[in-house]
């Protein structure tokens, strides 16, 4: 597993840079990672960043877009504004979580 | 007497009934299957309905006479399951207690889930093929349709077969060739995924035949409206494509009656362990097939391997053991490709498609990602074994856990 530098941590991500291990992710991380992918964070994508991290932690699965629609209760639209064009990855990257399971 | 209580007497009940009912003595278990209806319909078969290759009377028999005779059949609609005082309530007010429940109700399309898809043209140039209802009526529309821009889409993942799609597509290429008009139809292909299929080489595989049949492939279209004045498709991103006939496959979801319950998640599917099915809120509830929210495949052949293993586990709980054996996401299916070939495709939890040979390696005689015409036979002969051997739960050879013997592993370097 390949480890990367983000803000001056080593960190341990996947093939496409997706974070691997849950607690080497902290706030200034996934600022980091979003500045990294061009997202410029607001008190709106943050809030959806602590959704997807807590719901993480209950349910240990990365929520799907429709899940952060109707228990976060964020709607698809607004996602697609926050994190444009592919919503269900960014959020994931930000949040420091494992890439979205394609469904099968 | 002990009760079970099998809500949905479709493929996933009817042989966990079935091959219970032989496991389990009959003077200390009570089996009941609880469903609104007496139509059990063989689903693969909505595939070929709107091709005209098959006959609605060859896709439908009886529920109660594929249950075996010491099963009883409760017709009713559920209302909800009151877990907490172990019963399941009818919306006539019949209530049926339970010591052990398992919900096998399935998933349904919900065409209502999308903002315009009942529109105006509901029926009329918008059109589905995962109900009965629905690939009867495309059946006739395509008989006179004249051609134009034929669109197919999945709304959303995960639906039941995901291969029904590009089978479809598939079909229709054939279909269309056939009748002399492939040259008065554009076909695309509109997915949510970011390519023909979520596997790397089985979507790798697809993908090269969508092309050679000259389908365009609109990936990672996420579907925010069916757009009635413009009759175009409007993904999120802001992305249209227009269509003078769509087939699209609806957001598919688990029964109303699992969420009412408090038992479900966002798609109504309810949370289980991925290797046992048990319930993740109650011990004593079960999902199979379907209904659960497992992360294989919806399908026939996913329920089917499931419920060998899960029988097994089913006679440990009851006799208050550890639950020892692990369903590992085994699923097979034959992918029509058009032109009476088929391709083959096993795998599960771990391991994406790959190519090979099935069942016995180096040997087959089953080919594995490659059209043959003996897939394609074998996809026809699995309706004579769906009713003969695999409903009424009857052995049918194949080992339920995977195997990698005879598969090409060499092209992945992890299993995935």
């Amino acid at each position: 597993m390949p480890t990367t530098t983000i803000n001056g941590h080593d960190v341990s991500v996947d093939d496409e840079g997706f974070m691997t291990v849950y607690d080497e992710w902290d706030e200034s991380t996934g600022a980091a990672l979003a500045e990294a992918i061009g997202i410029d964070m607001t008190d709106e994508h943050w809030a959806v960043i602590r959704f997807l991290r807590d719901d993480f932690k209950t349910q240990g699965a990365t929520p799907t877009i429709r899940r952060v629609s109707t228990a976060g209760g964020v709607d698809t639209k607004k996602l697609f504004q926050l994190f444009p064009k592919k919503p269900a990855k960014k959020m994931a990257y930000i949040a420091g979580l494992p890439k979205p399971a394609g469904c099968v | 007497m002990k009760k079970l209580l099998i809500l949905g007497g479709g493929t996933a009940g009817t042989i966990t009934a079935n091959k219970l009912r032989r496991r389990l003595p009959s003077t200390q278990w009570e089996i009941t299957v609880v469903d609104a209806d007496d139509n059990h319909r063989y689903q693969p078969g909505y595939l070929f309905l709107p091709f005209g290759t098959y006959k609605p009377s060859q896709v439908t028999k009886s529920r109660r006479k594929n249950l075996t005779a010491d099963v009883p059949l409760v017709y009713g609609e559920i209302d909800m399951v009151d877990a907490d005082d172990d019963r399941v309530l009818l919306t006539d007010g019949r209530t049926l207690d339970y010591d052990v429940l398992i919900i096998a109700t399935g998933v349904s399309p919900r065409p209502d889930q999308t903002d315009g898809m009942l529109g105006d043209h509901w029926g009329d140039s918008v059109h589905e093929f995962y109900t009965y209802d629905g690939s009867v009526a495309l059946a006739e529309k395509l008989r006179t349709w004249p051609g134009g821009r034929l669109v197919i889409n999945i709304v959303e993942m995960p639906i039941k077969c995901p291969v029904a799609p590009l089978e479809f597509a598939f079909l229709a290429d054939s279909f269309f060739r056939s009748k002399g008009m492939r040259d008065k139809v554009e076909m695309t292909y509109v997915t949510p995924l970011p390519g023909a299929f979520t596997k790397p080489i089985a979507a790798q595989a697809f993908g090269d035949t969508l092309e050679e049949k000259g389908i365009a492939v609109e990936p990672d279209f996420m579907l925010m409206e069916v757009d009635n004045d413009k009759s175009a498709l409007v993904s999120y991103d802001e992305r249209e494509v227009p269509f003078d006939l769509l087939v699209t496959v609806p957001l598919n979801m688990g029964a109303d009656f699992v969420s009412r319950s408090g038992l479900g998640n966002e798609l109504n599917l309810v949370p289980v362990d991925k290797f046992t099915q048990q319930s993740k809120a109650h011990d004593n509830i079960f999902a199979l097939g379907d209904a659960n929210d497992i992360p294989a495949s919806k399908a026939g052949s996913v329920a089917h391997f499931e419920i060998d293993i899960f029988v097994d586990n089913f006679l440990e709980y009851i006799d208050g053991k550890d639950m020892t054996h692990r369903f590992d996401g085994h699923a097979n299916c034959f992918i029509e490709t058009g032109d009476k070939k088929a391709m083959l495709i096993d795998f599960n939890y771990d391991w994406e498609p790959l190519p090979g040979k099935y069942p016995v390696a180096g040997v087959g005689p089953m080919s594995l990602l490659k059209p043959t015409h003996l897939n394609h036979l074998g996809k026809l002969a699995f309706r004579w074994m769906y009713w003969n051997m695999l409903i009424p739960g009857r052995p049918m050879g194949l080992p339920a856990l995977m195997s990698t013997s005879g598969k090409r592993t060499d092209l992945v370097d992890t299993p995935h």
